[in-house]
């Protein structure tokens, strides 16, 4: 059955939230809509305030200022029962069992302890883990560890799920089975914000994004509309070196290798081609690319922020 | 405040599995073990040493008649003032250099003669590093005395013995309400620095910021104070159930023979364990607070030590109220919300009367709620960095971080 997250179809809002620590702003601002039952990835570099402004989202910390409403309500710890949340860094106690451990997860959100068991032996019988269901957490590597944590964290069939970089320090294939699980949890209804730094994630997930860089919000929208930001890029190789035609590219074009890359003027293809061979460039090749996510982050973030991404960790 | 209830039950049922299903826990059982055993083997250790060094060894030069008269008289004296308290005494057979016998003697090692006795009874005459009015001397003044009246055996003071009298019972209970209060005080102690290592573990393995998510910090800080003190009654239970066990296999006429406490042995116990729930939650809440505060062992250690060395003062604070508990500090002690608990036993052990206990336990009961929900704002804003904004005690309001 669904989730259906209901709220003038708006699960998570947030309205201007600030964070202050001590004299450090660590938020600034931030304003954000999530659609119920949308994937709606938070990007932004470490430091950005990614965590700070989920942390406040969830109830956990409360904001200095603005007002922030999920699923309906004020207070977060309200509907605690129909939000499940994996924090980014990952906390288990290492004497308790995997089962055990999905189970009290559950049971701090409401869900019976015995239920909890119950459906953590499910679980974990589907992610592969069914033998590991009585072993100490201490015992397991670091890997299933995690998993172990997230299923506590849909173990109790939450409406909303937060995922504060569910990937990090996670192998090429388990990541493929996260993003398996988002898309089934999404399917069945619930409503999943995620926090990354790997724009690849988001990219492929994410029908909505919030691009946040020193605090605040730089971009909020879909994901088309942020590639939409940037204009098609040209990729332009001519036999001739020089000549009229060059009166067709814009001054900013740069040189790659043997081509020239250019943003499409605003006319479009046809007087750029046009003029192209009017002009006697001799086209060997010549190609339209749509923007990616990564060249929108750097327009509206800026060439530092995405730098800093990129240095964080390798997109996979 | 129903949420908050059944959250701090999950939060207490897991720390009490937790702590009582775990290895540690039977150490914890088997803990007073230690310090009775430690205690028993360095004090009879202790007690030998003291008597080889203490009890002074007194030379008898003296006809072996005399001598079987002076011992005798002696272990009279001993009878009446205990056996390490009387010198000892070695008979010598008179030499007929009995000056440099006695220097001899007085230079010995093996063993050490703090005095030489010559003369016999006769005429007596003690030569050594004792005072003439000194203990030593005193004591074979008396012994003398007594052996030259042998008569003296036959004229014992006639004694019916019965089992209790109003000044062997004040002693008995002073002494039951100076063991529960020591127990109260290391108890209250142990378990606090335990919970702290709890917090810790939390804090350090991030399940704390999981909790939050979830439930209300102050279920939290409820939770774990109630699953340690649910633990701990655990293991009061299992104490006082092996004593009395112990007692009953060990003394003759068992557990019934102990002398009871003025509101008898049942109040007591009862009152023992809400005394130490009282105790333990004042200070528990003390320490839990002090532990959101801090982020490692160390810091807390750094953090605990004043609020344990005040700890020590209130302890003898409330130490002072036994053998006197209506005197005005006893009574002083007894209002003071942190030596309350300690006081009240005491005055459990040594006072009859129910009503100055009733109205103990919920004046106690009055700054258990306020502390805690004092203890439980400062967690709350402390160990997550977050809570209302707080007014500043002068100029303008700051927002809380």
């Amino acid at each position: 059955m669904l989730r259906q997250a209901q709220h003038n179809g708006i699960a998570v809002e947030a309205v201007d939230l600030v964070k202050d620590f001590d004299n450090t702003r660590a938020v600034d601002g931030v304003s954000l809509a999530v659609p119920a039952g949308s994937i709606y990835g938070l990007l932004g570099p470490n430091g950005a305030g990614k965590t700070t402004t989920l942390r406040m989202l969830l109830g956990i910390i409360d904001p200095s200022s603005g007002t922030r409403r999920v699923l309906g309500h004020e207070q977060p710890l309200d509907v605690a029962a129909e939000v499940g949340y994996l924090p980014e860094e990952r906390g288990l106690y290492p004497s308790m069992h995997a089962r055990d451990a999905i189970a009290f997860i559950g049971a701090l959100r409401g869900l019976p302890l015995r239920e909890g068991r119950r459906r953590a032996d499910e679980l974990l019988e589907q992610h592969g883990l069914g033998e590991w269901a009585r072993k100490p957490i201490r015992n397991l590597s670091k890997g299933m560890a995690q998993t172990v944590q997230l299923l506590g964290t849909i173990v109790h069939r939450p409406r909303l799920i937060v995922l504060d970089e569910p990937f990090a320090g996670l192998d090429a294939i388990n990541q493929g089975r996260l993003e398996e699980l988002i898309r089934r949890e999404a399917r069945q209804g619930a409503t999943i914000i995620f926090s990354t730094h790997v724009i690849a994630h988001a990219e492929r997930l994410c029908e909505r994004i919030a691009i946040i860089a020193s605090g605040k919000v730089a971009f909020e929208g879909r994901v088309d509309e942020a590639r939409g930001q940037l204009r098609p890029i040209v990729r332009l190789r001519t036999r001739a070196a020089d000549g009229p035609w060059r009166s067709a590219i814009p001054g900013s074009a740069r040189r790659e290798g043997d081509e020239w890359v250019f943003e499409l003027p605003a006319g479009g293809p046809e007087p750029l081609l046009k003029a192209l061979i009017e002009g006697g460039a001799g086209i060997e090749t010549l190609a339209i690319e749509r923007p990616g996510l990564h060249d929108a982050f750097v327009a509206i973030a800026g060439r530092s922020a995405a730098a800093a991404m990129a240095a964080e960790e390798p997109v996979p | 405040m129903m949420k908050l209830l059944r959250s701090a039950y999950v939060i207490g049922r897991r720390d009490f599995n937790a702590t009582v299903l775990s290895k540690t826990f039977l150490f914890f059982l088997l803990g007073p073990l230690f310090p009775l055993l430690l205690g028993g083997a360095f004090g009879s250790i202790g007690a030998q040493v003291a008597s080889r060094t203490e009890t002074p060894v007194i030379a008898v030069v003296s006809s072996q008649a005399d001598f079987d008269r002076i011992a005798a008289a002696r272990e009279r004296v001993a009878g009446a003032l205990g056996e390490p308290a009387v010198s000892k005494l070695l008979r010598y057979d008179p030499e007929r250099d009995l000056a440099a016998q006695q220097q001899r003697l007085l230079a010995s090692t093996s063993p050490p003669i703090r005095a030489v006795l010559t003369g016999g009874l006769s005429a007596p005459h003690l030569v050594g590093s004792v005072e003439p009015k000194g203990p030593t001397s005193g004591q074979l003044d008396l012994i003398l005395s007594a052996a030259r009246e042998p008569a003296a055996e036959a004229r014992l003071l006639p004694v019916t013995t019965v089992q209790q009298s109003s000044g062997s019972l004040v002693k008995d209970r002073a002494l039951t309400a100076q063991i529960g209060q020591m127990l109260l005080f290391f108890l209250t102690i142990l378990l606090s620095g335990m919970l702290l290592s709890q917090l810790i573990e939390e804090k350090s393995n991030k399940i704390i910021e999981v909790i939050a998510a979830a439930v209300p910090i102050d279920a939290l800080f409820v939770g774990k104070l109630f699953a340690m003190l649910a633990a701990s009654i655990v293991g009061i239970i299992v104490w006082i159930s092996a004593g009395a066990l112990l007692i009953q296999l060990v003394k003759t006429g068992g557990v019934q023979t102990l002398p009871p406490p003025a509101v008898g042995w049942p109040g007591f116990l009862i009152l023992a364990i809400l005394y130490f729930g009282m105790n333990y939650l004042l200070l528990g809440a003390v320490f839990l607070t002090i532990g959101a505060q801090a982020s490692t062992v160390r810091e807390v250690q750094t953090l605990s030590m004043p609020v344990t060395f005040a700890q020590v003062v209130i302890f003898g604070f409330a130490a002072t109220a036994i053998g006197e508990p209506n005197a005005p500090k006893a009574i002083a002690a007894a209002i003071f919300p942190l030596s309350s608990p300690m006081v009240m036993l005491a005055r459990a052990a040594e006072q009859p009367g129910w009503w100055p206990q009733v109205a103990a336990l919920a004046w106690q009961a009055l700054w258990v709620v306020l502390i805690l929900r004092l203890g439980a704002r400062m967690f709350r804003k402390t160990v997550l960095k977050s809570g209302p904004r707080t007014r500043r005690w002068f100029g303008r309001q700051k927002a809380s971080a």
